[in-house]
């Protein structure tokens, strides 16, 4: 077997079809005039040409899930008597993540440190991570308001990502990352690619030089952004137009805060993990009506400074923002990131 | 009720049956809870547990007992919001949900050999109890022992038995204050600093151990320095909203601090210049 392979534009349905019989496949679908990734079927319109609105983080990391199931059982000789049963779901289906952005599989990169590579590893977010592979295509154009560059990543860094496909004229370029992207490619549909080896490496320096720079990442960082901690002039600046709506964190693929709650109708019910926001002003309030972070400031504070201070610290100064640009495209007050972190940077 | 688990989880509780409930206050009361499984907690003073009321929800509580040789351990429950309003409404034999123990402990080891200066300001006292209470058990690995203890007026004060006791050693000393007093009470009256010119440390080798509410922290930690006690020999239990007790779901992050795993027990130097800490 070749060691790359190419597949012509064609055939991609095909290939698709052939792997939703082993695996469940999302794949970027339009969607009325957005992107998601939705289950593969055949017939569905793929949009490639542009990165999905959504990171596909929810088909690891579910925006709500249910933790485990409860049933307060009755007992039918004695109706005083109860016995409870308890069901966690740990079983997952083998998952394809197809065509996801270079970002997208740095998102799970992000969220592995914490919720995979730790003595507490998250037995649901490590469940679908092993059973899912992740097929990613390199961007061929930059869109609004990307920055992967700036964060020490690239529109064809294939760390996170099992397969790596680049779009060249009539087909895709193939090149297997890792032992479960070597199983894909074994697929009979794969032409022999090392004729295109060199073409697609020149695609990823023609984009990675059009992504945008808004700043670049300075020895220090992380400490410069602690040493602005406590400087509430700035953040406040630099938040005035936020207002905590919290989009761009359910945008985020890296992004990972989340809730606990319970919902309970007769004697049974479940425990619901959900997405949550450091946007939120209930996000820290305790029940004494105590809140540490109750302005907004303090908030988007916290989340710049997660991704670029307090991550980095804990994590070998990798940076907790992959530059995809999604906070910043579709924040209803256009607040910027990278022009926060720039900022930060100068002041 | 019988109550099965799969086990391995870190988010699946473990069921522990509550042996005894003691009413503190109008609003307080202490659980004295045994896990089904024999076991025991395994915790140390200064932790704390998530507790579950099943179809309620989850809340961090802090644990109030030293470890117990008979495996059991006590959570005291201010009724403040949907968890602990449930656990009110338990009655012993009732079961909780817990995950845990969590977090750092109190300076145990640390303080050994040194004196020790607790203060308490109301449901503070709570976790602080573990701590207290440990020391005692082992008093002759401490020196001078010193408890503060501060409530809001007479009918707040917890552990009433416990302070009794403790106005009664000659081996501590104790001292109390209310904001507001009541007819009966013949203490002192005045915030918890009010009782600092009254103590006498020898600062180098004295261990301050501070649990009280948030705004208490500010005006005793002024006290500690006059007294000349330095920031790293003082120790404060946060409190915050913690949902996961494994450092994932972010609710407790201070910049760095992740306070289910780094804390609720943390060193004053290791938090004075965070903002949202105190």
């Amino acid at each position: 077997m070749a060691d790359t392979g190419f597949l012509p534009k064609e055939n991609l349905p095909a290939l698709l079809e052939a792997l939703s019989k082993k695996f469940a496949v999302f794949a970027p679908v339009l969607d009325g005039e957005v992107v998601l990734f939705k289950r593969f079927a055949p017939g569905a319109t793929l949009c490639l040409t542009r990165p999905a609105n959504l990171p596909p983080k929810g088909i690891i990391f579910p925006q709500s899930e249910t933790l485990f199931n409860f049933n307060f059982k009755k007992d039918p000789e004695d109706p005083k008597k109860t016995s409870l049963e308890l069901k966690e779901n740990l079983d997952f289906v083998p998952t394809i993540i197809f065509g996801s952005r270079p970002c997208d599989a740095q998102g799970f990169r992000i969220y592995d440190r914490v919720y995979l590579e730790t003595d507490t590893a998250d037995p649901y977010y490590k469940g679908r991570r092993e059973k899912t592979t992740i097929i990613t295509l390199a961007c061929n154009a930059p869109s609004p308001g990307c920055f992967c560059t700036s964060v020490g990543r690239g529109p064809a860094e294939s760390d996170g990502s099992d397969l790596m496909m680049t779009e060249l004229g009539k087909g895709y370029f193939f090149e297997p990352m890792t032992e479960k992207g070597k199983e894909i490619f074994k697929d009979s549909l794969f032409e022999d690619g090392s004729a295109y080896k060199e073409q697609a490496q020149k695609a990823h320096e023609r984009v990675s030089a059009l992504v945008k720079k808004p700043f670049a990442i300075l020895e220090g960082t992380p400490e410069k952004l602690l040493s602005l901690f406590e400087n509430s002039q700035f953040w406040e600046g630099e938040t005035a137009k936020c207002i905590s709506c919290g989009a761009c964190t359910y945008l985020c693929p890296t992004c990972y805060c989340f809730n606990i709650t319970d919902e309970q109708v007769g004697n049974s019910g479940e425990r619901i993990r959900s997405w949550d926001a450091c946007m939120f002003f209930h996000f820290t309030l305790e029940a004494s009506s105590h809140n540490p972070r109750q302005n907004k400031h303090q908030r988007l504070k916290n989340r710049v400074g997660h991704k670029f201070s307090y991550y980095p610290k804990k994590y070998q100064g990798v940076i907790a923002c992959c530059g995809c640009g999604r906070c910043i495209r579709y924040c209803p007050m256009s607040v910027d990131i990278s022009e926060i972190v720039a900022h930060a940077q100068g002041a | 009720m019988n109550h099965s688990m799969p086990d391995g989880s870190p988010y699946v509780p473990k069921w522990a049956e509550i042996s005894r409930i003691e009413k503190l206050t109008e609003s307080e009361k202490l659980f004295e809870l045994r896990l089904s499984n024999g076991q025991p907690l395994g915790h140390k003073p200064g932790q704390f547990v998530e507790v579950s009321v099943l179809g309620i929800g989850e809340a961090p509580i802090s644990i109030s007992s030293p470890p117990i040789n008979d495996n059991s351990f006590e959570l005291a429950v201010r009724k403040v919001g949907n968890v602990t309003n449930a656990m009110h409404n338990l009655g012993v034999g009732g079961k909780l949900g817990i995950r845990g123990p969590f977090g750092t402990n109190f300076p145990i080891d640390e303080a050994k050999g040194k004196d020790i200066l607790f203060v308490a300001g109301g449901i503070g006292l709570v976790p602080l109890r573990s701590f207290i209470k440990f020391v005692l058990e082992n008093r002759k690995d401490y020196g001078e022992v010193t408890v503060l203890f501060g409530a809001r007026n007479p009918s707040e004060q917890l552990f009433l038995s416990e302070l009794e006791q403790w106005r009664g050693r000659k081996d501590i000393s104790y001292l109390e204050t209310v904001d507001r007093a009541d007819e009966n009470w013949k203490g002192n009256v005045g915030v918890i600093t009010t009782l600092f010119p009254k103590v006498q440390v020898d600062p180098a080798k004295t261990i301050c151990v501070v649990v009280g509410p948030p705004v208490m922290y500010r005006f005793v930690i002024m006290e500690t320095k006059a007294k000349g006690i330095p920031d790293k020999q003082i120790f404060l239990s946060l409190e915050r909203r913690m949902k996961c007790g494994l450092g994932k779901c972010g609710h407790c992050q201070i910049n760095n601090i992740y306070v289910c795993q780094d804390g609720p027990v943390l060193r004053y130097s290791d938090i004075f210049a965070l903002e949202e800490a105190l």
